[in-house]
């Protein structure tokens, strides 16, 4: 398999957009009309050929675009990309992880060379091409988790673990569902999660950290998270909120098809076997909404999702501003044909 | 939702006798392929399928972690036991094929730490030694402490004394020396993490001091090797599985489960990690309870169990599983 | 008193003595009465391993005066904040494991204190705090990181970027801030008018 890699925006102009098959291997993440939490982990098993579960970490025709638009952010905030000083052999543990799964499963794109921890590392989209030793920060450009990070699409959590909780000790932060890593680095599994509402009076958290702390090397697990987010904007953070913001007004009952993307994040979760940290890579995918509705079933199914979505829920995703227009806009698109179960289209 | 670590095809390649009693077992990848990467303190479970009796033992990895063309483990050999140190002992040779599981670390350094205090007692010096190859690589200073009755049997003491001159302390019970406790807690640098595994006497008395003297909980890390105990054979009543078993007396219950084909979660085969278990539907007996996983309330209530190391006495067990 | 909301929002106890062999108390005018009614439960003997700290308006005030009557060992009163920090680090640097610690005051003394105990290399949960005082907040803006101490308003305007800021309950340890975002980002037009809530 080739990938034509696109040349394309996340800002400014925005000219992302998703190839007719981009569009069909999007990972759907509603399973049924309707949504509320779950504790929705399944391993991370590779699926079928073509889909964004085929490969432990997914590469897909938007990757040299997207890290590029991570180098912009980068140079605009560095604090995007920070490691506690006793991360250091986690972030080499992930180097290890993304380069050996990466050239196994994508040789045309990316070569590992290893004699003992002399390292040769070939990144073809990007054009790099670098010797070091493993383990030893000085002999790369710059420390392992934003070396491999400016490499690999999606952001990147390194999770330390102790005292049966995980602390978000490091992380490769700059295409993120509007929370901060400056400001949360250093926070137990909770304390980060704590602004999310509804899930900890569930038990959500208290469920999944049992088994996240369990999970054992060489068996990732994976969930799907998702919010919406106007124009195809890789960085909403927090740090931009009065850039991306304004967005928000522009939508109307014309713009929605065009502007309003579901962004959707490939959570998977695997353990680091040097470190015993675990790794929580969050990978985003965008789908805009004109898209999304050339699939009947997902059509059918985005609307039942965000009619009958609770208020709480409504709020804490940012769409208090135009819900009901969203609604009526998705209703136009819904026959009110069944739908069958799964996330994978007709 | 529960964890199980893979299986590991390797063969042995070699069996040494360290002492009178601990045995050296070296394992090699089957394919020949490196073996996976572990941090220091983490644990293999080994199949040792004896006859008809297939029993699963942890046992820490003591080689070093940058080294993945063999692992090694030590063996003290516990003639009271249920027979699995016998077996290692007695039955495992270089050149068989043996199952492993993928290593599993309940018993991580924590890397915060300016300095990282150790005490072992006997073979519990097996999960400092693979520590302490990590530290060697860099990283915050470390200080072992190493309880044994006799030199002659303290296993290791002479090769890390030398390896690591000033950081390796030895206190053999027979050349009347004893660990000054109080002196050593009293006497350690802020952000000094300390490490116990060994003994459950041992594990108790210096988590006491440590408390009394004022060290914060966060800082006190302990690895409790417990074995299952043997004990009277038990009926059980599998509900789910709609399955009725008998627990042998050197059995346990996990092992029972597992005989049974039922898949049952598990990692640390010590009562420690708290993923075996398992909801209890009705018990006409007494529970026995060797984790160190359920609170005291949770006992009391004895609504659950850890197969892996804990019992029952009476007429019939009913579990959730 | 403080009331729990999010689990990232910082609660505090009531300071009770610890067993330990030193003694490290840090207190700013508000949190002094706090060390005095802790020494009044403690042990008679506590005062020969305890070392005080403090931050205090007045150097000379009722509430040093207060400190100076319980007899510790040591007893060292700072005029400001930062000078309180650098003391506490040269403490610190000079302590064993044991040493117990305790932060008494409002909630940017209790912040900051424990971001320097944490960076000695202590872990947060082996800190004891007990509030007093003001809930004055010290406030990262989470757009242009500028911090500002004494935050008592609801929203408030970055003394930095001029941004009106939502005063989250969302606190980070390591900064020793609640985290400030801008209120109106979707329509500055909006305005959002301050009320006093933090006092």
């Amino acid at each position: 398999m080739t990938i034509t890699f696109r040349t394309e925006t996340f800002r400014d102009d925005f000219t992302f957009r998703n190839s007719p098959a981009g569009i069909r291997r999007f990972p759907f993440p509603f399973h049924e009309d309707g949504y509320m939490y779950s504790v929705n982990i399944e391993p991370h098993r590779p699926g079928a050929p073509g889909s964004v579960f085929e490969h432990g970490f997914d590469v897909d025709e938007h990757y040299v675009a997207e890290m590029a638009d991570r180098a912009l952010v980068l140079a605009e905030d560095p604090l995007r990309c920070q490691a506690l000083p006793h991360m250091d052999l986690a972030s080499w543990d992930y180097l290890e992880l993304v380069m050996t799964t990466k050239a196994r499963d994508y040789p045309e794109l990316f070569t590992l060379e290893t004699d003992g921890d002399r390292w040769h590392w070939t990144n073809r989209p990007l054009g790099i091409d670098d010797r070091f030793t493993f383990g030893v920060t000085s002999t790369l450009p710059c420390p392992p988790l934003e070396y491999i990070g400016r490499q690999t699409q999606g952001d990147h959590c390194l999770l330390d673990q102790r005292d049966n909780n995980l602390w978000m000790d490091a992380g490769m932060v700059t295409t993120q569902a509007d929370w901060s890593l400056d400001f949360d680095i250093g926070m137990n599994f909770f304390e980060w999660h704590a602004p999310v509402p509804l899930a900890h009076e569930m038990g959500v958290f208290q469920r999944a950290i049992k088994f996240l702390t369990s999970i054992p090397q060489g068996q990732p697990s994976r969930r799907l998270n998702w919010t919406l987010t106007v124009n195809p904007r890789l960085d909403t953070s927090p740090e931009n909120y009065p850039k991306w913001g304004p967005d928000k007004l522009t939508v109307t009952p014309d713009t929605i098809g065009e502007k309003m993307h579901l962004r959707v994040e490939l959570q998977t979760f695997w353990r680091l076997p040097r470190s015993n940290a675990l790794v929580f890579p969050i990978r985003c995918y965008l789908l805009r909404f004109d898209d999304l509705v050339t699939i009947p079933k997902w059509a059918r199914r985005m609307h039942r999702v965000i009619r009958d979505l609770p208020p709480e829920l409504v709020t804490y995703k940012g769409m208090s501003r135009y819900h009901p227009m969203l609604v009526e806009w998705l209703a136009a698109h819904d026959d009110g044909a069944p739908t069958s179960p799964g996330i994978f289209p007709d | 939702m529960s964890s199980t670590a893979r299986a590991l095809a390797v063969t042995v390649a070699d069996v040494i006798e360290v002492t009178p009693l601990v045995k050296r077992f070296e394992f090699v990848s089957t394919d020949g392929a490196p073996l996976p990467p572990f941090s220091g303190g983490a644990h293999v479970v080994v199949e040792l399928p004896d006859g008809d009796h297939l029993r699963r033992n942890p046992y820490s990895l003591m080689s070093s972690p940058r080294d993945l063309s063999r692992y090694a483990i030590s063996v003290r050999r516990d003639d009271g036991g249920r027979g699995g140190s016998r077996y290692l002992h007695e039955q495992v040779v270089p050149g068989m094929a043996m199952t492993i599981s993928a290593p599993v670390n309940l018993f991580a350094l924590d890397l915060r730490a300016r300095k990282h205090l150790m005490i072992a007692g006997g073979i519990g010096i097996t999960p400092f030694i693979a520590q302490i190859h990590q530290l060697s690589g860099g990283g915050a200073p470390f200080e072992l402490h190493y309880k044994a009755r006799s030199a002659p049997l303290a296993a290791y003491m002479d090769d890390l004394a030398a390896r690591h001159p000033g950081a390796v302390h030895a206190c053999c019970s027979d050349r009347g020396e004893d660990l000054d406790l109080d002196t050593l807690l009293t006497t350690q640098p802020l952000g000094t993490h300390l490490y116990v595994c060994g003994p459950e006497r041992l594990i108790a008395g210096v988590t006491a001091r440590a408390a009394a003297l004022g060290w914060p909980a966060r800082h006190v890390h302990v690895e409790h090797f417990a074995a299952p105990p043997p004990g009277l054979p038990f009926a059980v009543r599998l509900a789910a599985s709609n399955l009725s078993i008998t627990v042998r007396g050197e059995q346990s219950l996990l092992e029972a489960i597992e005989e049974a084909g039922v898949d049952a979660p598990y990692l640390c085969r010590g009562g420690a990690c708290g993923q075996c278990e398992t909801a209890v539907v009705a018990c006409d007996g007494t529970l026995h309870h060797h984790d160190h996983w359920l609170t005291d309330a949770q006992r009391e209530t004895g609504d659950r169990i850890m197969p892996c190391v804990s019992r029952f006495t009476g007429r019939l067990l009913t579990l959730d599983r | 008193m403080i009331e729990p909301t999010i689990l990232s929002r910082p609660t505090y106890g009531t300071l009770e003595p610890r067993p330990g062999r030193a003694h490290l108390l840090i207190a700013d005018d508000a949190g002094s009465a706090a060390i005095v009614d802790l020494f009044a439960r403690a042990p008679a003997d506590f005062h020969e391993s305890a070392t005080i700290l403090s931050v205090t308006k007045d150097l000379s005030g009722d509430e040093a005066a207060a400190l100076h009557r319980l007899s510790p060992a040591t007893l060292t009163a700072c005029p400001d904040m930062p000078a309180m920090l650098n003391t506490l680090a040269g403490l610190l640097a000079e302590a064993g494991m044991g040493v117990q610690i305790y932060l008494a005051g409002t909630e940017p003394l209790i912040g900051q204190a424990m971001r320097v105990v944490i960076e000695a290399g202590i872990d947060h949960s082996a800190i004891a705090t007990e509030h007093r005082g003001s809930l004055a907040r010290r406030v990262q803006c989470v757009h242009c990181k500028g911090f500002m101490d004494e935050v008592t308003t609801q929203p408030v305007t970055c003394a930095h970027c001029g941004l009106s800021l939502f005063v989250r309950d969302h606190y980070s340890r390591r900064l020793a801030a609640f985290q400030g975002v801008c209120i109106n980002a979707e329509d500055q037009s909006e305005i959002v008018p301050a009320e006093e809530v933090f006092r």
